[in-house]
């Protein structure tokens, strides 16, 4: 079976953001890339229904050039094949992505390639939209599940059976294929790359579109962050002499 | 201008994130506020304040069909053109706000802080890395759809005197192919971890899987919920439903106790519901601090098992 994954570059902020001047970006200068969890889940699931199928694995993000790391790091863990939407840097809306998602898939489908099964994160780490595997799914007029923390194909590989956690139990859902699927982290442990997934991931190929950017229906204008805890932290003590004050605060808080 | 609200419910009863859905309607729209229920027990939708109509999908079967769901708002939509649609940034909530967008290739603003109209659309501002961030953002087009940031607005009041207008949506072939075929209840016993009073939490530098035994120590005597940070379940020590953070579990603890916890914004977006949060980490410049009510500074190893037999002690007399 065919299985395309979605996935977006992302930088890895760590304990503090900095904006950008313009405050209309994070400032990345100093910081790594990387892609959601969510879509590193995809990524390994869609690696795993290959190697256990057959059939090819294929990654597809939009955005700028550096995003070919991110490619590079999916094929690295055993992803087939790339096709990497190439854009100036500005973020593109959902509905825009979602139309360039489609187009690419249209022409995959054009050549010969069609997918029995189409991964997105539920959300992109950074934007966190909620919405590109939904408008992908409706443009193709397949069944879409969102939230997935858990797939099995059924009826020899004709139809899927998916996991969604609601409340403190889950809901199950049973699609045939062609499907579209947005997966939470949880699905699966992701494998890092090894040093030969990563030298085989620089021949594996890669190919390009660079596609008009529509004007943005829902426009970002401007970043800012939530304001501080303003705490100030209460130091308790340092090592092992600081628990008596613990306890007290355990105390204090009722809950000894 | 008319709003049309989505509300979710539990057996009629509104849920609390619908009911902030249905004050950001009254404070956005100057005119009607209409709700959407769907799904077991909405034939009696209970406490919806501030509602002038709630209409209520007849659908084949109760479960859960997110499609139908979405056909339900757009079959209304088209009918009381409202100038905005709202839903809360629950998962079902985004769910079908996400296919009812796709269905009328409108822009959809999730999980939005707060939202008023404008000559074309919408302003709004919401919430990105799970809260680790605000965006400005215009919406163009009309109606605006938005869903709101759960605990972002004030719950309208759960007041009665909604009319109440039954109707059969329609549905395009295929809109009941997706549905929920059966629950699973979550596996027995222990504290739920997004529900807990407590929860003691380790990361990296807990060290190893065995090495929570001192954290499950402290947990075991508050009574507390064991979680963990994202490196703790990328090493494969803990599950990821032990995860606390942006792609694992929110929780929202009276105390929160991180151990070994450097305090990354993605983990911070997890528990920014706890009231008190107390941070034991070997580094004093670790950013957790910066959020912590209360801090130890130190090696967890030596810290926890003084605390725990400190309790005991405490305890005993
Ligand atoms: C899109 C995205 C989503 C993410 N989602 C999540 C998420 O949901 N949850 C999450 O947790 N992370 C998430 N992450 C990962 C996050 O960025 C951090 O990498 C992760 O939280 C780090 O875990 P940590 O604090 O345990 O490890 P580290 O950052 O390595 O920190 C370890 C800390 O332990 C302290 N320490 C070491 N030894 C000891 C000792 N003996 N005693 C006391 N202190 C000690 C150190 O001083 C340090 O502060 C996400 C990342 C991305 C990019
Ligand atoms: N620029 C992008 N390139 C490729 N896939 C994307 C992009 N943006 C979003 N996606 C996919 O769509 C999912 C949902 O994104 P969002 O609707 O922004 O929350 C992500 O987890 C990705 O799988």
């Amino acid at each position: 079976m065919n299985v395309l994954v979605a996935v977006k570059r992302v930088p890895v902020t760590g304990g503090r953001i900095v904006l950008s001047d313009d405050r209309r970006a994070i400032d990345t200068r100093h910081l790594g890339f990387t892609i959601s969890p969510h879509e590193e889940c995809a990524a390994e699931e869609a690696v795993r229904l290959v190697e256990a199928h057959g059939g090819a694995s294929t990654v597809l993000t939009l955005g700028p050039p550096e995003a070919e790391e991110q490619l590079r790091d999916s094929l690295a863990v055993g992803i087939d094949r790339a096709i990497h939407i190439v854009t100036d840097g500005e973020e593109w809306d959902p509905q825009a992505t979602a139309g360039a998602i489609v187009a690419a898939l249209e022409a995959e489908r054009a050549a010969g390639t069609d997918y029995e099964l189409i991964l997105f994160g539920n959300e992109s780490a950074d934007a966190a939209n909620f919405q590109i595997g939904a408008r992908v799914a409706r443009a193709l007029r397949r069944p879409f599940v969102s939230g997935v923390k858990a797939l099995a194909l059924e009826d020899g590989a004709a139809a899927v059976r998916l996991e969604q956690q609601a409340g403190a139990g889950r809901d199950v859902y049973r699609v045939a294929l062609p499907a579209v699927v947005s997966v939470k982290e949880g699905l699966n442990l992701p494998r890092y790359p090894s040093v030969p997934g990563r030298l085989r991931a620089k021949r594996k190929p890669l190919e390009t579109r660079t596609p008009e950017r529509p004007a943005a229906r829902l426009a970002l204008r401007s970043l800012s962050l939530p304001p501080g805890s303003g705490k100030q932290a209460r130091i308790l003590g340092h090592g092992a002499e600081a628990a008596p004050a613990v306890v007290e605060v355990l105390a204090e808080l009722g809950l000894l | 201008m008319d709003a049309l609200v989505l509300v979710e419910h539990d057996g009629g009863a509104a849920d609390e994130v619908s009911l902030q859905a249905l004050s950001l309607a009254a404070a956005y729209a100057d005119g009607a506020v209409n709700a959407v229920v769907i799904g077991a027990g909405a034939d009696e939708p209970a406490g919806l304040g501030g509602v002038a109509t709630a209409f209520v999908a007849e659908l084949d079967g109760e479960a859960f069909a997110p499609d139908a769901w979405a056909a339900a708002l757009c079959g209304l939509i088209g009918r009381l053109a409202p100038g905005v649609v709202i839903a809360a940034g629950s998962d079902r909530g985004n769910d079908v706000m996400a296919r009812v967008a796709a269905r009328l290739d409108l822009p959809l603003a999730a999980n939005c802080t707060a939202a008023q109209p404008t000559g074309d659309g919408a302003s709004v501002t919401r919430v990105r890395w799970g809260g680790s961030l605000l965006e400005e953002a215009s919406l163009v087009g009309s109606p605006a759809l938005l869903t709101t940031a759960p605990h972002a607005f004030a719950e309208a009041p759960r007041g009665g005197g909604a009319a109440i207008e039954r109707f059969t949506p329609a549905l395009e072939d295929g809109d009941l192919l997706v549905s929920v075929r059966e629950h699973v209840d979550a596996g027995g016993g222990g504290v739920s971890l997004a529900d807990a009073a407590v929860v003691v939490s380790g990361g990296r530098g807990v060290g190893s899987a065995e090495a929570f035994a001192v954290v499950e120590e402290l947990a075991g005597l508050l009574g507390a919920a064991v979680g963990c940070s994202r490196a703790v379940t990328m090493a494969g020590w803990r599950p990821h439903s032990d995860q606390v953070g942006q792609t694992g579990t929110k929780i929202a603890p009276d105390l929160y106790i991180p151990c070994g916890i450097s305090g990354a914004t993605q983990h911070m977006a997890g528990c920014k519901g706890a009231k008190h949060l107390l941070a034991i980490n070997g580094d004093a410049a670790a950013p957790i601090f910066a959020s912590a009510d209360y801090a130890v500074i130190g090696d967890l190893h030596e810290v926890l098992p003084a605390i725990s037999e400190a309790i005991r002690k405490a305890r005993q007399s």
